[in-house]
């Protein structure tokens, strides 16, 4: 079991390392002249070179690149080009807020489409088409469309919830689940649809199987059946979709930061990405790829406890 | 003497092993001859490796030591192109009738691929002959001219393993490996198929290569017998001999151990069985003894 | 002489070979995405005739004009002309999706195709490269690349395409290593096809209908990925753009919130067009392939179309008869038909079987052998019901039995024993587990208790080591084995009557054997009654006292089975025991392989065979 989490785990570090080399030459490359873009048209050729060299810009890249690197492995992931803050504080802060969404976000998913998918599968008939149709429609909805019929309906019309805003949970509770609960909903359709899909599917191939006779032949009661066999069979696929999900979710998440004005990641990223602050961009793509191993492997060690086919593998 | 058309020599197949293991080595050094229109039953239980043997003569199995012969050359170890040449040598018939033709190509386009595989370009043959050499074919295995624009899943389990057998036929090879060409089927269609076999046989010249788990059955079309366990061959001679008198061990616990459908010959051979079981133990326990 | 068998009738038409395009048109959902994408594309071909406006001209007056008039569909917060935006916006967004879909099959089925078909090291290095694009976040990708390559949609679609061609490759490389171990493959290969076609003729047949299904998908997503970056400011805002407008109607959504509604259809309909549209497809291409073959014994129950004749019944020897444990009359059993309509596969059937006997339930695929035993447990598939006659088992009807009823007869009255040992132990549980669980259910026992009854039952059933085969799952175990732990399972709560449908058939002759006198040995020490499905009369002639001949749905013969075995008198019967070959002449050595002088004798012998 341990050499399972430790194989999974530097195969992790692998990607990490991977997708930050790989990040880091491809925005340097761009290249194009960054102290006039942060100092803008006004400033003079001797403060723009100045300011290049403040940010090494003018060293040629791999020593750039030896620079940034011997600071990445110290937790140092540089300063921001434009605001002068270090990435690692601009990201850390800014963390919280968009994980308690895609967080939130994915345990609503889990429950309602178990839920759903378990009664389509079990029940069928029209039960089982209402299902099939709902969730095919919110697959194919992007998710930002749904967020803004939701900030129409509920908070412009209804008035239930405000449009936009962030309350913290450490100022109230109250006032932090009344922010986030849209959010949620608008992040949560989408995967709620293509996973309840996958339930439902991965319920009907386990009911299929011929031990599902055998165990009603046992004289097991059919909720033992259905909750304790054919489920914990179906958990597997839909992990694994569930683990899918999770990695989109951070992506829909900007999206519905932008709408909700939620100071999350996404409004860092949107601002980063639209100034080209590439030391920014560059701690975002590794602190989501980093999210992402850790994910990856929880799901990994859920789908080792769930079939042990794989603990071997 | 009738000339040898297959010759097997010390053949060794190994698959390679998962994740930078050890080679399964699946025959362990199998010798085996089938002369012209002989047919050579192939007999053994799972995992004996008389599938992969077929599969061997036929370029579908990693060959790791030995030699296959064929009509005097050595096919064991044939580049892809070299091998295409024994098309029209060297046919087979699988054991699933459903797997074994593409669900989607009408009868006649499952019975004019071999054809169309040996002209230059692949070019298609004209529609008149393709006809032609599809009713010929069909009417070999009796099966209605208009079975060909008919899908596999239009006909039962015997009437696919008759179309297997019309492609196995289409290129007029000398030697047909059969792998477990009846054992999907039901009794009264096993039959007929092996009726069918032993016809085209006797009219034809065909040599088999006949593999089975089913001693009666290989008893039934095989002129010789060879029997398999664990990757090597333990008994190899006269059909009738192998299938009613077996000398090995194995072949004497693989014949008492098939039942007879007769209640009173059955009781007498499952009496015969536990005798057998009882002196092979005491055997092997001597044997131990000594060692 | 086996001469011409008869086919049946021809379907009407066979729908494999109508194209998929004029089956989808018959599809209504299909039409209708159908026509809907017709007229996006018809709308960004045709944009700069049918626009009323100049999509980039502002004029001031016209600021967020309602629709009606000059401005159909209203004017936006520049007073530009929404509807000649639309239609322009919907090239940005073709465009889009298209490139990212292009791109996308390019990469993923090239790769596919050479990963599936050839497999090995390809196939490892480009599973690992896609496992990691696809553990790559989509959007943040694209937000990075966006920062490099300033606002290109093109070039942000293609790399979006990159990210995407995991799909691809996925769908791809499983179909094609599918179909490779298909036996056509193989046969194709002997009948001498070069590999390129091999794969035009076999595998790339397989693959289009799922890559068109996946392309539709992907058009979608990548339509609302395009939207989408636009809507976060991201885009070129020279050129109008579904996202982009749906931004600047944002940014009014106080003062005049209808202006939401146009991007919104425009992204949200094309969208669910595409993926109604490969909906449509899926189920046109499921139809086609019409009712799977089955290829398992026992579900090929055939239409029962057989006129009522006499079952023909062998006297009982005298004084033989013990107490009917299991009295069976008149069953039948359907299968409900989408027309509404019932398949009857089992007709009529009576027969009884006593405490202490085996009683063999003998037959062809398709003569409803293994219903009656399903019938009996009332485990039939979804579908299936009795639909006539009666199960009477102490002194209840189990045809109308309530299925509280049933589960409580169920493993502690009735016990069963399936055909495939490997498929009926569920993989996700320990062999102990699965063991004890109905022992505690239905004894009511302790943990303990139970484990300790279970170890018992494995010693019983002849497993060599039981402690490690308890605490096994069933992967680790070989189908013999397994076979005895289904045996053990079913004999755990010392059932009445065990039904045994083909026991031994997935197994090797000399584990059969084996098999076979482990029932023989638990049907006298637990006195049950066997029901014994088989198709093997070798079977049969060893461990069943009294045997029924089914054919088609129905008995047509039975009787103790020494009377039988030695009289058959049903022509059915006789065919079968015509065509066993156990214990025939053998083919003797190979005399002359001439087959001029061999013909004659040919002939000669044949016919042998009704």
């Amino acid at each position: 079991m341990l050499r399972f989490v430790l194989r999974r785990l530097a195969a992790g570090v692998v990607l990490v390392v991977v997708i930050a080399v790989a990040t880091f030459f491809l925005l340097h490359a761009a290249g194009g002249d960054i102290g006039r873009r942060i100092l803008g048209q006004t400033a003079s050729a001797e403060t723009v070179q100045f300011k290049n060299q403040q940010l090494g810009l003018d060293q040629p890249l791999l020593s750039q690149f030896g620079h940034w690197l011997s600071g990445a492995v110290r937790g140092d992931l540089g300063t921001s080009w434009f605001s002068g803050q270090p990435v690692v504080d601009a990201i850390t802060s800014r963390t919280a807020v968009t994980l308690s969404l895609v967080i939130g976000a994915t345990l609503v998913t889990a429950v309602i489409a178990v839920l759903l998918g378990v009664l389509a599968a079990q029940r069928g008939g029209w039960v089982d088409r209402v299902v099939q149709l709902a969730s095919v429609l919110g697959t194919a909805v992007p998710g930002f469309l749904v967020a803004i019929g939701l900030v129409l309906v509920f908070a412009i019309d209804l008035g239930w919830f405000e449009p936009t805003g962030y309350t913290s949970l450490s100022d109230s509770a109250g006032g932090w689940l009344a922010a986030i609960t849209l959010p949620v909903l608008a992040l949560s359709i989408g995967s709620i649809a293509s996973v309840t899909q996958q339930v439902r599917g991965a319920m009907l191939d386990a009911l299929r199987q011929d031990w599902v006779r055998t165990l009603r032949s046992r004289g097991l009661p059919e909720s033992r059946v259905v909750y304790e066999h054919v489920l914990r069979n179906a958990a597997g696929p839909a992990l694994s979709v569930l683990a899918v999900q999770f990695i989109a979710l951070i992506g829909g998440a900007i999206f519905v930061e932008t709408i909700f004005a939620i100071p999350g990641l996404g409004q860092v990223a949107v601002g980063a990405t639209s100034q080209g602050d590439i030391p920014l961009v560059l701690g975002l793509v590794i602190a989501v790829s980093l999210l992402v191993v850790v994910v990856n492997l929880v799901v990994d060690l859920l789908q080792g406890w769930l079939n042990p086919k794989v603990r071997r593998a | 003497m009738t000339e040898r058309l297959l010759d097997i020599d010390d053949l060794v197949v190994e698959y390679p092993g998962r994740r930078r293991g050890a080679p399964v080595r699946v025959l362990h050094g199998v010798s085996l001859d089938v002369r012209r229109g002989e047919t050579v039953g192939l007999v053994g239980e799972s995992g004996s490796g008389k599938t992969t043997l077929g599969r061997a003569v036929l370029g579908l199995a990693p060959v790791a030591g030995g030699s296959i012969r064929y009509g005097g050359r050595d096919i064991a170890h044939l580049s892809r192109t070299e091998r295409r040449s024994l098309a029209t040598e060297i046919q087979v018939v699988f054991q699933d009738p459903y797997s074994s033709l593409n669900p989607a190509m009408t009868i006649e386009q499952v019975l004019t691929e071999p054809l169309t595989a040996r002209r230059a370009g692949g070019a298609a043959l004209s529609r008149a002959d393709a006809g032609r050499r599809v009713r010929d074919l069909l009417d070999q295995v009796h099966l209605p001219a208009g079975a060909g624009d008919r899908l596999p899943r239009e006909f039962s389990g015997g009437q696919r393993q008759r179309i297997a057998i019309a492609r196995a036929l289409a290129l007029e090879p000398r030697l047909i490996v059969c792998d477990e060409p009846v054992s999907a089927l039901d009794l009264s269609t096993q039959a007929r198929v092996l009726a069918l076999f032993r016809e085209i046989q006797e009219r034809t010249g065909v040599a088999y290569l006949f593999v089975s788990h089913d001693l009666a059955v290989v008893r039934h079309l095989s002129h010789r017998v060879a029997v398999l366990y664990r990757g090597e061959i333990v008994e190899w001679g006269d059909g009738d001999q192998v299938t009613s008198r077996p000398e090995h061990p194995y072949t004497q616990r693989l014949l008492l151990a098939a039942p007879v459908p007769e209640p009173v010959a059955q009781e007498q051979r499952r009496a015969d069985r536990h005798r057998l079981l009882e002196t092979q133990r005491q055997q092997d326990e001597q044997a131990g003894v000594l060692a | 002489m086996t001469a011409a068998l008869p086919l049946g009738p021809t379907p009407a038409v066979s729908t494999a070979r109508v194209p998929l395009l004029r089956r989808l048109v018959r599809n209504p959902t299909g039409v209708v995405a159908l026509v809907w994408l017709v007229l996006i594309v018809l709308a960004a071909v045709l944009a700069p005739l049918l626009a009323p406006h100049d999509p980039a001209t502002a004029s001031a007056r016209d600021v967020l004009a309602p629709p009606g008039g000059a401005y159909p569909l209203g004017a936006d917060s520049s007073g530009r002309d929404i509807l000649s935006r639309l239609l322009f916006a919907s090239r940005v967004s073709l465009t889009g999706a298209a490139t990212t879909v292009v791109v996308a099959a390019a990469l993923g089925i090239s790769a596919g195709l050479i990963a599936g078909y050839h497999g090995r090291r390809f196939e490892s290095v480009a599973s690992w490269v896609a496992s990691l694009i696809m553990s790559l976040n989509a959007v943040v990708v694209l937000l990075a690349v966006r920062s490099v390559l300033g606002p290109s949609m093109v070039g942000a679609m293609a790399v979006f395409g990159v990210l995407i061609a995991p799909a691809f490759y996925r769908v791809v490389a499983a179909a094609v290593s599918g179909v490779r171990h298909e036996l056509y493959v193989d046969a194709a290969r002997v009948a001498g096809l070069s590999d390129s076609r091999i794969i035009a003729r076999h595998v790339l047949t397989v693959v289009r209908a799922p890559a068109i299904i996946l392309a539709a998908g992907i058009a979608g997503i990548a339509i609302a990925i395009s939207a989408g970056l636009d809507f976060l400011g991201l885009g070129d805002p020279g050129r109008p753009s579904w996202g982009g407008m749906l931004n600047a109607a944002f940014g009014v959504i106080y003062r005049a919130p209808l202006q939401l509604l146009w991007p919104s259809a425009a992204i949200g309909l094309t969208c669910i067009a595409l993926v109604l549209l490969g909906n449509a497809l899926r189920d046109e291409l499921e139809r086609s392939a019409g009712p799977a073959p089955r290829r398992r014994r026992g579900r090929t129950a055939a239409a029962v179309t057989v006129a009522t004749e006499p079952v023909v019944v062998h006297e009982e020897p005298v004084g033989a008869r013990g107490g009917d444990l299991l009295r069976i009359q008149s069953l039948s059993v359907g299968y409900d038909q989408p027309d509404g309509s019932v398949t009857t596969v089992v007709r009529d059937v009576s027969f009884t079987v006593r405490r202490g006997e085996v009683h063999g339930l003998i037959g062809e695929s398709g003569s409803g052998k293994t219903q009656t035993a399903w019938s009996i447990l009332r485990l039939l598939p979804p579908g299936g019901r009795i639909v006539g006659g009666t199960i009477e088992f102490e002194d209840a009807d189990l045809a109308s039995a309530s299925n509280r009823q049933m589960t409580a007869l169920r493993g502690a009255k009735i016990a069963y024993v399936p055909q495939e040992p490997m498929s009926n132990l569920d993989p996700a549980f320990t062999i102990g587990h699965q063991l004890t669980e109905p022992l505690r259910l239905t004894l009511g026992i302790g943990a303990a208790e139970a484990r300790e009854r279970a170890l018992a039952l494995l010693t019983r059933v002849g497993i060599p080591d039981p402690p490690r085969t308890y605490a096994a799952y069933p992967h680790q175990i070989s189908g013999g084995m397994a076979q005895r732990v289904l045996i053990a399972g079913a004999v755990s709560c010392n059932p009445d009557l065990l039904i045994a449908d083909e026991p031994t058939t997935a197994l090797d002759v000399t584990v059969q054997a084996e098999v076979l006198d482990l029932l023989r040995d638990l049907r006298a020490e637990f006195d049950m009654g066997v029901l014994l499905v088989t198709h093997d009369l070798g079977v049969v002639a060893d461990l069943c006292d009294r045997v029924s001949v089914m054919r088609a749905g129905r008995i047509v013969e039975t009787g103790p089975t020494r009377s039988l075995f030695a009289d058959p008198r049903h022509e059915y019967t006789r065919a079968l025991f015509d065509a066993v070959l156990e214990d025939g002449p053998a083919r003797g050595p190979l005399i002359d392989t001439d087959p001029t002088t061999t013909a004659d004798t040919a002939t000669a012998t044949q016919g042998a065979r009704p």
